[in-house]
């Protein structure tokens, strides 16, 4: 079965628009968690958050988009735009079923939907938008991106909240390899407003700290709870054949590996099922754990979500056995578009050859016995690891590979 | 690929009734379950006609907490999810969760509990910043639709892939059709999948209202859909969830399980058209029926019955009788097709699944439920839409097809397994 190929990317990220300046600013470890600025948190018990600043809809959307989209509607139509173009995909010349669209949501267009809400209970139904009727479910942007792009082929819409990035990716593939010339795929997520963030802090998961520095420290003795952000990444999958067609010459890695597994119920007295995951991930990918040069962990940052994770780490790769990092200490986490940011930082890692930093966790629990890398490392890195956890027990992990490098081979089972 | 993924088991909670039997009797009957609303006041609204479910958790046996956890449509899920392991036969004891997997489509998730509680922490509606405080601790779950296939998963005691799929109305064909890729591409062995929506709540009518896509015939609701019928004006709301066991034809074979019906194909495209609006053509539901038919290796003369999208809407019924004339040329003027829409409402990304169901019971008892209300065709939708009665006729191969805002078209081919060599 020929590879299928990352040759597209588009980064929406608290830490930077675009993947110049996301990168830049990941390998300088600043992070982008600050108080809420979109609402007034004051009321609420938690007041941070890693909001995407600086973002102007009307550079690149028309007019007409704006009344019927919400921002996380705008992030990812542009994060397409931005995708498809470091891609160089001309959806023209490619054949007319040809390029589909797959994005995970966790929520949907809350913002959106809080404001239709506050319409209806406030002053009546005929004061409800003609728009609310797409502009907030969790397809908007599916739709949205296949009607600008023109992309008729065989689509789809997950939710499977933060692992929904990685899965969408893997849905993709699968398309891919099913004979479809090019997918756009991943997740951008995120729609701020009290509403949806009363909905959150429902959940109880997110840290009640004011210090953006203390907030949310995955792995660390301090861990208590996460920051929620806004963001992701939306990337164009093609199978290695078809880019070298196209005339493509490099990509930014190969989708090598996925599995998703989900944990039993809480109470059950069964084992976790994230360790399983990596296993069968690993197997797709025909690579041995000790071809895997670094992981981008989920990093819950609740104690014992922390435990399970480091308790599948180390059960794969051995105590300190693999340089772990979560560059989302720096942005939060994302929803379904934390796992796709975490993909993207992966596959950058692949191309510039230097690990992100874990930032802020200052002290790792002994017992994890993690290789958490906190300050950037340099080095060859062939293979990257992302996992990523969704709430209620979903887990996902995909491993992806610099294709055509020699060294990949050491790593490699024999085909 | 050598897999053939086959319904091995049922489960539905429809307007009319809980359970497979009762709506299949409802269905083929010819009967409506479209009522004026009973579950809040419809008066200020445009259209106050829905097909609701007269479903209650505890007598269906759900524990007090697990009604105070879950928002309709996870209650609906889990309902009809228990039904279809039961009938299905399979010993979850026996079965390696690992390899069990689920896929829960729905459109618009958990939207009743959102809206309850977003009434209690707004005060109704008076404050903007709403208040933490008033929030119940279950309200993440219903923010994150995934809650969906979670509370499957965890009835059914899945530990493979698990999603909520939700491409708005095509959510109950496009789920099963990724559980049967996934049983196919060997990620499960076994998929429970199905669909579920539970959508009559103010915002929900309110919104179809503002785009006028909801019948406002409100003194006559209990014949308010009229698919294919020149009085139509719009879709009937409804609610209801369906779901399936889903496992290869030598699995089934091999326990000795009742088969129902092979998924023989599935595709979906999209129109890239419109977020609400259909291209008159039918091109991309005629290409999404082509691509299901070629994996079925089946061609038109095939076709025994073709469950319609059939909402309701001017629209939709034409652009859809286009998409049957495109892609089955003269059969589509002879094959019977019928939308159940037309008795049991639009449950949005819920009814894919129960109009699946509703194929694999026509299969199984020869007999293909009819459209209601159809007294006067409109002269644009000029095939056999099987109106009023059902008609008694082997069904060997059968073709579902759905539409949705978004612009996903989806369709489906089932077929009897046992009229095919292996």
């Amino acid at each position: 079965m020929t590879a299928t190929v990352v040759t597209g990317m588009g980064v929406m990220a608290p830490t930077g628009l675009g993947t110049r300046r996301f990168w830049e600013r990941t390998m300088a470890g600043q992070a982008a968690i600050g108080r809420i600025t979109a609402f007034d948190p004051e009321q609420y018990s938690s007041k941070l958050a890693g909001e995407i600043t600086g973002f102007a809809p009307g550079e690149h959307l028309t007019g007409r988009l704006l009344p019927q989209t919400d921002r996380m509607t705008r992030l990812a139509l542009v994060a397409a735009d931005w995708a498809l173009q470091d891609a160089a995909v001309d959806a023209a010349a490619l054949p007319e079923f040809g390029l589909g669209v797959v994005t995970a949501s966790s929520a949907g267009g809350f913002e959106f939907g809080h404001r239709e809400l506050d319409k209806l209970w406030r002053r009546g139904p005929e004061h409800v938008s003609a728009y609310q009727s797409f502009a907030w479910f969790y397809a908007v942007n599916t739709g949205q991106i296949s009607i600008r792009h023109g992309m008729r082929g065989p689509s789809g819409a997950l939710v499977t909240e933060q692992a929904g990035g990685l899965d969408a990716v893997a849905q993709a593939r699968r398309q891919v390899r099913g004979g479809v010339a090019a997918m756009v795929c991943g997740s951008v997520d995120g729609s701020p407003c009290p509403w949806g963030w009363v909905a959150q802090l429902a959940g109880g998961r997110i840290s009640r700290s004011e210090d953006p520095g203390r907030a949310y420290l995955p792995f660390d003795v301090d861990a208590a709870g996460y920051v929620p952000g806004d963001g992701g990444a939306l990337f164009v999958l093609e199978s290695e054949d078809g880019a070298q067609e196209r005339g493509v010459s490099s990509w930014h890695g190969e989708i090598a590996g996925y599995a998703a597994t989900f944990d039993p119920p809480p109470g059950s007295g069964r084992p976790p099922t994230l360790l399983r995951a990596i296993e069968l991930a690993l197997a797709d990918a025909g690579i041995d754990a000790d071809g895997i040069d670094v992981v981008f962990a989920d990093g819950a940052g609740v104690p014992e979500l922390d435990r399970a994770e480091a308790d599948a780490l180390r059960a794969v790769f051995g105590a300190y056995g693999v340089p772990v990092t979560v560059p989302k200490t720096m942005t939060g986490r994302l929803g379904g578009g934390g796992s796709a940011l975490d993909l993207a930082a992966a596959l950058l890692t692949l191309r510039h050859g230097e690990i992100p930093p874990t930032v802020n966790v200052s002290r790792p629990r002994p017992e994890y016995e993690l290789d958490l890398v906190t300050q950037p490392r340099q080095g060859p890195v062939s293979v990257a690891l992302v996992l990523a956890r969704g709430y209620g027990g979903f887990n996902a992990a995909m491993v992806v590979t610099r294709r055509g490098e020699n060294e990949l081979n050491s790593g490699r089972k024999a085909e | 690929m050598n897999c053939r993924v086959v319904i091995t088991g049922i489960g539905v909670v429809a307007p009319g009734g809980t359970g497979t039997k009762k709506f299949w009797d409802l269905i083929s009957a010819g009967r409506t379950a479209t009522r004026r609303i009973t579950s809040f006041d419809p008066a200020p609204f445009r259209s106050q006609t829905a097909a609701e479910c007269d479903f209650g958790p505890a007598a269906e046996g759900l524990s007090p907490q697990q009604i105070r956890r879950m928002d309709r449509a996870a209650q609906l899920a889990v309902v009809s999810a228990r039904e279809c392991v039961e009938d299905s036969g399979l010993d979850l004891q026996v079965l390696d969760p690992a390899r069990v997997g689920v896929t829960v489509g729905s459109a618009v998730g958990c939207t009743m509990g959102l809206e309850e509680e977003y009434v209690v922490v707004s005060d109704g509606g008076r404050i903007w910043q709403v208040d933490e405080r008033y929030a119940v601790p279950h309200l993440f779950s219903y923010f994150v639709p995934s809650s969906l296939a979670a509370e499957v998963a965890w009835t059914v005691g899945a530990e493979g892939p698990v999603a909520t799929v939700s491409t708005g109305c095509t959510s109950g064909l496009d789920s099963v059709g990724q559980a049967v890729e996934l049983i196919a591409a060997g990620a499960a062995e076994v998929m429970v999948a199905g669909a579920t929506d539970a959508p009559i709540s103010p915002i929900t009518v309110a919104c179809f209202d503002a785009i006028k896509a909801t019948t406002p015939r409100n003194d006559e609701p209990a014949t308010a859909s009229r698919p294919f019928d020149r009085t139509r004006n719009g879709f009937v709301l409804g609610e209801g969830s369906a779901m399936f066991v889903l496992e290869d034809l030598e699995h089934a074979r091999k326990r000795g399980a009742h088969v129902y019906a092979e998924i023989a194909g599935f595709a979906s495209r999209c129109n890239a058209f419109h977020m609400t609006g259909l291209r008159p053509d039918g091109k991309e539901m005629a290409e999404a029926i082509r691509v299901a038919m070629a994996q079925a290796k089946a061609v038109p003369a095939d076709i025994d019955y073709i469950n319609a999208h059939g909402s309701g809407t001017t629209q939709n019924d034409r652009h859809e009788t286009a998409a049957f004339k495109l892609s089955l040329k003269e059969r589509a003027y002879s094959a019977p097709i019928s939308s159940i829409k037309s008795m049991i409402g639009h449950s949005l990304g819920a009814i894919g699944s129960l109009e699946i169901a509703a194929c694999a019971l026509a299969m199984k008892h020869g007999v293909i439920p009819p459209t209601a209300n159809l007294h006067e065709p409109d002269p644009e939708c000029d095939l056999d839409y099987v109106p009023l009665v059902a008609r008694e006729q082997r069904v060997g191969t059968a073709l579902s097809v759905g539409s949705g805002f978004g612009g996903f078209q989806s369709a489906m081919v089932l077929r009897d397994p046992e009229g095919t060599p292996a």
